[in-house]
This record gives structure tokens, C-alpha cells and sequence, in this order.
């Protein structure tokens, strides 16, 4: 057993619930019968799935016969984007965000170099799209819309109804990377003009591996896997029962404790802003903080790196990530911080805490203790600490050095 | 996670010799806020010679602080011509290795020596400032640099270049010449077919119009550097040319990004110093 930790990376993954590890245990032991089967043994499993599916319908706000399950988030954008501008081949035009997940990003890219125009909206400091620009870019060419219902680093929501009315007006396709939305805010995917929505279930609390694409009744779609009839033949392979058991049972959890979001889980998260904002010197929120989902803080520190500031966390048993360069692996930090133009003092010092139902108050408290000497240790260590002596390269002095250096 | 020696850890957890030595000897500062680290170094040298106290500041990731850290221990009490020989490769094998993409904390410690050994040499006047041919925009990554990389850590390709030194790291837009350098520090000859040349503008040295001045700064600025700065959500602006001076105005982004140990005009300076007439100055319009 690894020691306890405070977990507040719930946007990267999230704890399996117990009642979940439950109800997706017989399909890891007795009963592992392929639904596909003629007998019993496996035809059972197909009633399993079923069931699944009406929880995972209850929780998006939509008909059972509109979810695919899917391996995961990634599969359902590349599915759902791939698959619809495969059947409009005359149309040529894709318009997305500069702020979406790799997963819808490097597919609208790669669609690009295959030929498509591509049209990446910008987002305003706050992370907000213009849906002016959105109306503008819109063209009889666009064949589809894909932008996020909530962003992953900042937790900012965008208005999906609205922009799904404006799609809908121009007769092009509206994909919705819901990832981060689901079982943290309502969906009613039924009650707007959403063609298909991305939906992975171990953001909440179902383990990974398994997913949800949902397609809207009468939305045509060219499934990305091929070979067998499953899923209504819109995802082929032999059904994940377990995994799909188990999101089934994340689902109704979900939406059993979607109030307790709102509730619970926003006060705790304001609470953990507010005092890493009272605390910590030169802190700022990154996002639009109106409009959010409940569980999700960006907080930059100025003057600081995000790995270091990750390391020291780390050795507190603190989990949460940074979009600083150095913890990608790549010299780029944050595409979607640099995207709301979050200047480059605060953007290598930023730090997502993403809670969930599981995080208490306590954590929290202890978060808000711990945090000042760990930001206060690295400015030590800093040069470009605010105030630290002037002449010591402070961030607000500008030299422009210019000529030979004996100048 | 980086896997990380326990070595870098110590280094990181508990570094050595942070702080400010009020009277150096020699300093040096290389990287940025931008950049995502930075590193000073500053030491004091004894009448033999000797680097006898030596401290340093650090803005960057935990192998940023360890490899400072472990420079630091490696100078202590080293001759001046002693430090020079250090190489990237002896901070990095000190910490037990570091991994590969977190190579350029290495060479950002060597970096920070030579600058504050010139900086010694030259009593205190030289700063480390953009010399020579300036390959990487985003990253302010000369060709002298990028060379001595690839010697001395014997790389091969556009990747390995980039984690030693963050060239080619941001737009992408110099991974051709990087192989170039890459090929000719490795000595082969460049298959002709494969990879033709990046073809030379031509570099007028005869005496320009005005108008030809202004014309080449705005083609070279158009095509050179905007694309890098535009990438990063920037961008500038040519406000004019009056004999030798240009006057550029920063935008977006770039008017922020005010903390570059490398300025950004210095980096216009010398790509119009390059393609346009070495005789150019560059100056930010500050008006509004």
C-alpha cells in the first residue's frame, strides 16, 4: 500500500470509487462472457451493458441509444472528428479553439497538413471564446465545430448551447470535448444542438480504459474502428464489460452527487484559492472565475518554476500539476495559458489544483499551510524575486544593451 | 515524472552555495524568465588565482537548481583555467546523469561559468551579450552555441540539439539549419538530393538606398522574425528607419515578455545586422 497522499489532480485522473471497483468485479472474475455470444453465459452481458448504458444516458442528459462506448476520451475525439468529415468530403473547413486538448488539437492539425482549412478560435485573457469571431469564421465550407465544454487546465466553461444554436443556424456539425464537464456540471445534451460529445470515465472516479462517445440520433458518423457490428456498428471490438460495468456505476455516482459539486466541492475549491491568494506573494487566478466548473484552480506564482514548485509539493505527499515547460517534457509551457496571453512571468509558474467529492477540508487546510514556504523557498533561490535588490535583473527593468560591449 | 538520480534530488532539496556575493569577481547571467530558467553565477578569486567563494541564483526547474548546485561544488577552490575545462558533461555526470530532454540545465551551468569568466578576464566589463549568428529566434540560440553543443556532447540530430541547448524548441522554423551545423560539426557531406541547402539571401553589402534599407528590414523582419514571435502569440512592429537606426515596437505578447537577459531587440538587431548592413541599431519605440 503506497502512503496517503493529497490528491488534487482529479483533472488528470481520479480515485476509482469502491462502489465502482464493486460492480465491475464479477466481469473480471466469473463472469467474463462475450455479449456477442450465442449462450447464456454470454448473452447476460449484453443486459449488463445495457444497463450501463441508461446510467451513462441519465448522467449526459440523452437517449441510451446515443452513447458509444468508447476506450476513452482520446478515442471518442478522434472518432467523432474523424468520423464526421469523412462522410461531407466537399467540405473542406474545420474550425476548433487554441485552447483544446492534444487529442482534438493534433487531429484538427493533422487534417490540416491532409488538406482541410483550419480555423483555431482565440480566447481573451480570461480564457473566453468571442463568439463573434466564431459567426464570422462560420462558412457554407465548415463541416465542423469542435470546442471543449470545459477547459482541462483552467476549468473555464464555454457557453456550448449558444455556440451549439450558432452551428446549427450555419447547417455544420458541432463536436464537444466534454471531458472535463462531465460529473462536475448538468449536461443536458438532449436539450441543445450537440452532435457529439467526448466523455472519459476516469476523470470520474470509473477506472481508465473506458469512455463514451455520444452521437446524436441522426447524426451520421463513419466509425473510426472497424471488424465487428458492436455498439449499433459504430465502434467495433469486443465490449469492455467490465470497464463499461464499472463507468455505468461511475455514471449513476456521478449524478447522484452532482449537487454536492456545487455544494461542497466549489466552497472547498474557493476556500483553497482565496487562501493560496492571502498567503502566497504575487499569486494570481488564471481563468474566467464566473464561469468554471466547480472543482478546478490555475493559479499562477510569480517568479517561480512549476516542476521545482511540483518536487517540493511532492515530498508533502501534495499531488497537482503545472503547465510549466519543464514538467511536458517540451521547452513549451502551456498552450492554453499562452493562448489567454498569461505573461510569461506567471506562466512557468502555474499550478492546477483540480479537487474532487473525495478532498477535505483538511487537505485543503494543509494545502493552504504548506504552500507560502514552498513559493517563499524558491523565490529565495531566485534572482528575479520582486523584492530581491533592483539591479539584480529585477522583472520590471528593461536594459536594452545595443552595440559592440564596449558601449 | 523525471526520473532523477538521488544526486540531483540532494542537489535540488538541499543546494549548495545559494545567494549573493555583494563584490564578485566575476558573474554571469544567462537564460530568462521567458526562457523558463535562468542562472547566475558569481564567484571571488583569490592572489593565486583561486575561486575561493562562490554562490549563485537560480529561476528554474528542480534540475535547473541541482545542476547550478553541483557547479558550484565543482569550481570551488578550481584554478580559473581549472573551471574553464568543465564542460556540460562533467555537471551532468557529477549529479549521476540527468535526463536527456533536461540536458540544457547542464549547458545552461556552463553557459553561466564561461560568461563569469569573461566577465573576470575583462575586470568586470563584459556582459554576456547575443554574439554572432543568431540561429534559434525563439530561443536566442546562436550558431557559436549550437557548435560547441554538438562538440562537445557529440549530438547528431535536431532533437538532441534541442535538449541540450532549447534550440529548435519553440516555431520549429530552424530545424533545417540546425542539421546543417549538426552535419558539418559531424563531418559528412550533405546528401545533395535529400536536403538542399537552405538557400542564402543575398547579403547586400554594397551601399543601400534608403529605400532598399527599409525595404530588406521589412522583409527580413516579415520573414525571420515575426513568424517566432507570432507563434508565441506576439508580434512587432516597424516604426522606422532613420541612417543606421530602426525603430521596432513591440505587440502582444512580446511587450510583456520585458525580463529576457537576451533583449528581444537585441535578437532583431542581429538578424538585421546579418541580412540588412552590419552597421544597424536596433531601438524600441517607447512612445505610444
Amino acid at each position: 500500500m503506497s502512503e496517503p497522499v493529497i490528491y488534487l489532480d482529479n483533472n488528470a485522473t481520479s480515485r476509482v470509487a469502491d462502489e465502482v471497483v464493486e460492480a465491475m468485479r464479477p466481469y473480471l472474475t466469473d463472469r467474463y462472457g462475450n455479449a456477442s455470444s450465442m449462450h447464456r453465459f454470454g448473452g447476460a452481458m449484453r443486459r449488463v451493458i445495457d444497463q450501463a448504458r441508461q446510467s451513462a444516458a441519465r448522467l449526459l442528459g440523452c437517449e441510451p441509444d446515443e452513447i458509444v462506448f468508447t476506450s476513452g476520451g482520446t478515442e471518442s475525439d478522434n472518432a467523432a472528428i474523424r468520423g464526421i468529415v469523412k462522410l461531407a468530403p466537399e467540405k473542406r473547413h474545420i474550425i476548433t479553439t487554441r485552447v483544446e486538448h492534444p487529442a482534438v488539437r493534433t487531429t484538427c492539425r493533422q487534417l490540416q497538413r491532409e488538406g482541410y482549412r483550419l480555423t483555431e478560435l482565440a480566447v481573451d485573457r480570461q480564457g473566453r471564446l468571442d463568439l463573434e469571431e466564431l459567426r464570422q469564421v462560420l462558412g457554407d465550407d465548415t463541416v465542423l465545430v469542435s470546442v471543449m465544454t470545459a477547459n482541462n487546465e483552467t476549468g473555464v466553461i464555454f457557453p456550448i448551447a449558444q455556440i451549439a444554436e450558432l452551428v446549427r443556424s450555419r447547417g455544420a456539425i458541432l463536436h464537444t470535448d466534454a471531458v472535463q464537464a462531465a460529473g462536475k456540471v448538468p449536461l443536458n445534451l438532449s436539450q441543445m444542438p450537440v452532435d457529439l460529445a467526448s466523455v472519459s470515465g476516469h476523470k470520474f472516479h470509473a477506472p481508465k480504459g473506458v469512455g463514451i462517445l455520444y452521437v446524436r440520433r441522426g447524426t451520421a458518423l463513419a466509425p473510426l474502428l472497424v471488424g465487428g457490428h458492436q455498439e449499433l456498428g459504430k465502434r467495433a471490438g469486443t465490449e469492455n464489460v467490465a470497464g463499461i460495468a464499472a463507468l455505468g456505476a461511475a455514471c449513476k455516482l456521478a449524478l447522484d452527487h452532482l449537487p454536492d459539486q456545487q455544494r461542497r466541492v466549489k466552497p472547498l475549491r474557493d476556500r483553497l484559492e482565496a487562501g493560496l491568494l492571502r498567503d502566497c506573494l504575487d499569486a494570481r487566478v488564471n481563468g474566467d472565475r464566473e464561469h468554471r466548473v466547480p472543482n478546478t484552480t490555475n493559479i499562477s506564482f510569480e517568479y517561480v518554476e512549476g516542476e521545482a514548485i511540483l518536487l517540493l509539493l511532492d515530498r508533502l505527499g501534495i499531488c497537482a500539476s503545472s503547465g510549466s515547460a519543464c514538467t511536458s517534457g517540451s521547452l513549451e509551457p502551456s498552450h492554453v495559458l499562452r493562448a489567454m496571453g498569461v505573461p510569461f512571468t506567471a506562466v512557468h509558474g502555474s499550478i492546477r489544483f483540480s479537487l474532487s467529492r473525495y478532498t477535505t477540508d483538511r487537505e485543503v487546510d494543509t494545502v493552504i499551510r504548506e504552500m507560502p514556504a514552498v513559493i517563499r523557498r524558491l523565490r529565495e533561490i531566485s534572482m528575479f524575486h520582486p523584492e530581491r535588490d533592483a539591479t539584480a535583473a529585477a522583472p520590471t527593468e528593461r536594459t536594452i544593451r545595443l552595440g559592440p560591449r564596449s558601449s | 515524472m523525471w526520473d532523477y538520480t538521488e544526486k540531483v534530488k540532494d542537489h535540488f532539496f538541499n543546494p549548495r552555495n545559494v545567494g549573493i556575493i555583494e563584490d564578485p569577481d566575476g558573474v554571469g547571467q544567462v537564460g530568462s524568465l521567458a526562457c523558463g530558467d535562468a542562472l547566475k553565477l558569481m564567484f571571488k578569486v583569490d592572489a593565486a588565482g583561486r575561486i575561493v567563494q562562490v554562490k549563485f541564483q537560480t529561476f528554474g526547474c528542480g534540475s535547473a537548481i541541482a545542476a547550478a548546485s553541483a557547479l558550484t561544488e565543482l569550481i570551488q577552490g578550481k584554478t580559473i583555467a581549472e573551471a574553464e575545462a568543465i564542460t556540460n558533461r562533467d555537471i551532468a555526470d557529477y549529479l549521476g546523469g540527468l535526463p536527456e530532454q533536461k540536458m540544457h540545465c547542464s549547458v545552461m551551468g556552463r553557459e553561466a561559468l564561461t560568461a563569469a569568466i569573461e566577465n573576470y578576464r575583462t575586470g568586470g566589463r563584459a556582459e554576456h551579450i547575443l554574439e554572432g549568428k543568431v540561429i534559434c529566434t525563439c530561443f536566442g540560440v546562436t550558431e557559436q552555441e549550437i557548435r560547441r553543443v554538438i562538440r562537445e556532447n557529440r549530438l547528431t540530430t535536431v532533437e538532441q540539439v534541442t535538449n541540450y541547448c532549447k534550440a529548435g524548441g519553440g516555431c520549429g522554423g530552424c530545424h533545417a539549419d540546425i542539421e546543417q551545423l549538426c552535419r558539418q560539426e559531424n563531418a559528412e557531406p550533405a546528401p545533395a538530393a535529400q536536403t538542399p541547402p537552405a538557400p542564402e539571401p543575398a547579403k547586400p553589402r554594397k551601399k543601400l538606398t534608403n529605400i532598399q534599407k527599409i525595404e530588406l528590414v521589412r522583409k527580413t523582419l516579415d520573414e525571420q522574425v515575426r513568424p517566432a514571435l507570432q507563434a508565441d502569440g506576439g508580434d512587432l512592429e516597424l516604426i522606422d528607419v532613420e541612417g543606421d537606426r530602426v525603430l521596432i515596437a513591440l505587440r502582444g505578447m512580446c511587450a510583456q515578455c520585458n525580463v529576457s537577459e537576451f533583449t528581444l531587440a537585441e535578437v532583431v538587431q542581429a538578424k538585421l545586422r546579418e541580412f540588412v548592413a552590419d552597421t544597424l541599431v536596433v531601438e524600441e519605440y517607447k512612445g505610444s
